[in-house]
């Protein structure tokens, strides 16, 4: 089936998630759509899938146009979508997954769907048991699952959202050899991602989305360096940096290994050195985050040893690495990291060492005062946190940083904030480093701030990390390939 | 004790735990859709009132039962539109309904306490009846002690083997994916509310019209019925079948409290009433024991056989919940 996208628009508030893209996908062709996290892919998905109405623009579908009303509209159309994270049921058994939303009659024929849904799975080599329940497959076999049942709808076209996160190499394998079929039988496959290796070795067309436009389309051969300028953008330089006086060793981990549900971080070995800055890279969900909260105590090491200035703090609570003077900066500012409806003053009330158990109101009013000038915060003593601007509630979060800190963790510190307040950010942040002889260690999706602020950078890519790299040294190009998985064997020869 | 005799107390037991099968099978239903109706005690007193107050107007046993379920609906489509369109914590809801609904059942019931009004006969099967034990247990009842059986059968029946009773687990279990398969989750779940609600008022007329024909405000016994029933509700595991022996195994111990009072002369009666319900509880732990983490660990220290006999035992009576149960949907 032929999918074409004409002038579509659509804003979020003041976001511009899609602007005017036009695209056309031939029937039989792999497309994929690349784009780094918030460049519009899921956006202009969703839209084609029934989620979410365009603000303007027209969807075409073998040349004639349609009003895509729902998701399940969709799938009427012929337009099926596997999600990242497989929406099944998984405490039902697999038929019942399978069955589930086909119209029919009162009491559905399990036998007759049984046995077409292995004939369905023969074709494309699937091992499922229709008798299983859900809960206990993989994710890639529950992709699997919602492939056949797509297939069974009559899906035409099949988008797939980042469909190569959370499943293991021999199932990657055997879900492009199943995605190389269908183009081969006539599906339109639009395959979204981020991972330059995939999209390389799988598409016919690329597409590249770059804040809600569509800045260029690419037939293969895939010049990779283009496709990573276009994703990212060219660089800009923010000039001069900070020169490193590398202090005593701060934080060392030894062999960390770290497990989620999703991804496993083996074997980090790193020291971590006061006034130092180290900046994680890489796509959401690549495994950095679950680093950084090893670092802070909160996620426990499988394996290997973590300590602080010298201390061994393995497998300590939070609270102990907060002794050490580690303090950690949560991306969800107002969810994890404030109180909303508590004002400034007592926030500040709050992360004080308390005597007693009365506020002492003026004090704390004086207190609030000093902080909010030193700061630099627009708000008063008793703006509540939610009043503030996400440049005033990181400033806000930093004043609540205890002195004299040796570590800060922070996620996208300044994720949504306009570049006075990064710079400003930063500089405080520095003072740090400088002062305090504290060492930073920053999660940001903007690999300019990386190079920018960072001392050394560590790239992580679905739980592989790279060895620390030299800011000075590597260049945006050079780091885009590497969050998207290539160029790994040259870093680490 | 003659067998005479616990025959026809355990034939008594059917018919004491319909209305406590219909309370139970209305919730499950509406817990299902993803809806929790906390409100069922009140509902249940203020369905047995009302009811009871229509068919002594009107003299008609119908319109008193159809008024039970009207009255259990009208005050499921008050949880429903709280939870669902207004989307405010269904337990608030629930329990200001409970209390609600109960001290109106009290104040509106005033002028018709302790009034004889019409009462539902049994109607023995013919032929059916003669059959021996069988015959007195499951074929000499009223016509609502019939529908308790058959209604467990349906729900279950609905439930697991028919397409919508699908869809019906789906958008308790994980409504965005039923959304994506076509359900207008917000609507289903009014409706499965709704009869929900309907099956849960039920059980007020079957109190007050036939097992404890009558209103007799404070002391009609019915208080707490509710909360019963919500608790075999979650030992029931969501499923009919489960919940429907959770029902019975109530209803006998309530009656063996009864009946071993003579027996036991030595034991102060206000324990053999009381003890159902610390055995519900007991119950309820051993069901859900599979979930708790020190189980897991002891059972880490068995030998292997023993292990996996023990852990097969344990999965099998582990329930969970609906996975969104209490949790209102919004579509993208």
């Amino acid at each position: 089936m032929q999918v074409e996208l004409r002038h579509i628009h659509k804003h979020f508030g003041a976001v511009h998630a899609s602007n005017d893209i036009n695209l056309t996908i031939p029937a039989g062709s792999i497309q994929g759509i690349l784009g780094e996290n918030g460049a519009g892919k899921s956006t202009l998905m969703k839209a084609l899938s029934g989620f979410i109405f365009a603000d303007s623009g027209e969807i075409l579908l073998d040349g004639k146009p349609v009003h895509i009303a729902s998701p399940a509209d969709a799938i009427n159309h012929g337009v099926g979508m596997l999600h990242q994270d497989p929406l099944d049921f998984p405490p039902m058994k697999v038929i019942d997954n399978f069955i589930l939303g086909r119209n029919g009659g009162l009491f559905p024929d399990r036998r007759t769907a049984a046995k077409e849904f292995k004939e369905l799975a023969v074709q494309f080599d699937f091992s499922i048991d229709p008798d299983a329940y859900v809960d206990m497959l993989t994710v890639g076999e529950r992709q699997q699952l919602e492939i056949l049942r797509l297939l069974w709808l009559g899906a035409r076209a099949l988008i797939l959202d980042e469909p190569t996160t959370g499943i293991s190499l021999p199932q990657k394998e055997k879900l492009f050899a199943t995605l190389k079929k269908l183009a081969a039988q006539g599906m339109t496959i639009i395959f979204v991602s981020h991972k330059l290796e995939d999209v390389e070795f799988l598409c016919n067309r690329v597409a590249v989305l770059r804040q809600g436009q569509l800045v260029g389309e690419m037939l293969p051969p895939f010049n990779v360096d283009k496709l990573v300028e276009m994703m990212f953008g060219k660089v800009v330089s923010f000039g001069g940096r900070y020169p490193l006086t590398p202090g005593a060793s701060t934080l060392h981990l030894e062999h960390i290994s770290l497990e989620d549900v999703r991804l496993q971080i083996r074997d980090v070995t790193l020291d971590v050195r006061a006034g130092e800055v180290i900046g994680l890279a890489g796509m959401e969900g690549s495994g950095q985050a679950t680093f950084l909260q090893a670092c802070a105590g909160l996620v426990r090491p499988v394996a290997g040893k973590l300590s602080i200035k010298g201390a061994d703090v393995t497998g300590q609570t939070h609270h102990v690495f907060k002794h050490k003077g580690v303090a950690y900066l949560p991306a969800a500012r107002l969810e994890q990291g404030l109180v909303p409806g508590l004002s400034l003053t007592e926030h500040f009330v709050l992360a004080e060492e308390t005597h007693g158990i009365f506020i002492n109101r003026d004090q704390a009013i004086r207190l609030a005062q000093d902080r909010i000038k030193t700061f630099n915060i627009k708000g008063t003593p008793v703006s509540t946190v939610e009043s503030l601007s996400g440049g005033n509630q990181q400033r806000a979060l930093l004043a609540l940083l205890r002195t004299p800190l040796s570590l800060i963790l922070l996620e996208h510190p300044t994720r949504g904030l306009d570049i006075e307040s990064t710079m400003y950010i930063w500089s405080k942040l520095k003072e740090r480093c400088a002062q305090d002889g504290a060492a930073i260690i920053f999660i940001s999706a903007d690999l300019d701030e990386v190079l920018q602020y960072s001392d050394r950078v560590l790239v992580f890519f679905t739980g592989k990390v790279s060895s620390p790299l030299d800011a000075e040294k590597v260049t945006v190009e050079q780091l885009g390939q590497l969050i998207g998985g290539k160029g790994w064997e040259a870093i680490h020869a | 004790m003659t067998p005479e005799t616990i025959l026809i107390g355990l034939a008594g037991v059917l018919a004491a735990a319909a209305p406590v099968m219909f309370a139970v099978m209305g919730e499950t239903i509406s817990e299902r859709a993803g809806i929790i109706n906390l409100s069922m005690n009140g509902t249940i007193l203020l369905s047995a009132m009302g009811s009871f107050a229509v068919a002594l107007a009107t003299d008609s046993l119908a319109l008193g039962f159809l008024a039970g379920a009207a009255i259990g609906a009208l005050v499921s489509l008050i949880v429903a539109f709280a939870s669902i369109t207004l989307k405010i914590s269904q337990v608030a809801t629930g329990f200001i309904l409970a209390l609600l609904c109960r001290d109106l059942s009290y104040f509106l019931g005033n002028p018709i306490m302790g009034q004889t009004g019409p009462r539902l006969q049994s109607a023995p099967i013919p032929g059916l009846s003669d059959i021996p034990v069988l015959g007195k247990l499951f074929f000499s009842q009223d016509v609502m002690t019939y529908a308790s059986f058959t209604i467990i059968l349906l729900a279950w029946v609905y439930i697991y083997k028919t397409r919508p009773g699908l869809m019906l687990q789906g958008i308790g279990e994980r409504p965005a994916a039923a959304f994506v398969r076509g359900a207008s989750v917000n609507r289903l779940r009014y409706l499965y509310t709704i009869i929900g609600g309907a099956l849960i008022g039920l059980a007020g007329p079957i109190y007050s019209l036939s097992v404890k024909a009558g209103w007799k405000g404070t002391i009609s016994g019915l208080d707490g019925i509710g909360w019963i029933a919500l608790s075999i509700t979650i030992f029931g595991g969501w499923n009919p079948l489960r919940a429907a022996f959770g029902a019975y195994l109530f209803a006998i111990l309530q009656w063996l409290g009864l009946v071993l009072q003579p027996v036991l002369p030595g034991i102060p009666s206000n324990v053999l009433q009381v003890a159902p319900f610390p055995l519900m509880i007991l119950t309820l732990l051993l069901v859900n024991i599979g979930n708790a983490e020190w189980v897991e660990r002891t059972l880490a220290g068995m030998p292997e056989n023993t292990r996996r006999a023990v852990a097969k035992i344990l999965r099998a009576m582990r329930a969970t919940p609906p996975a969104s149960l209490g949790v209102p949907f919004e579509s993208d």
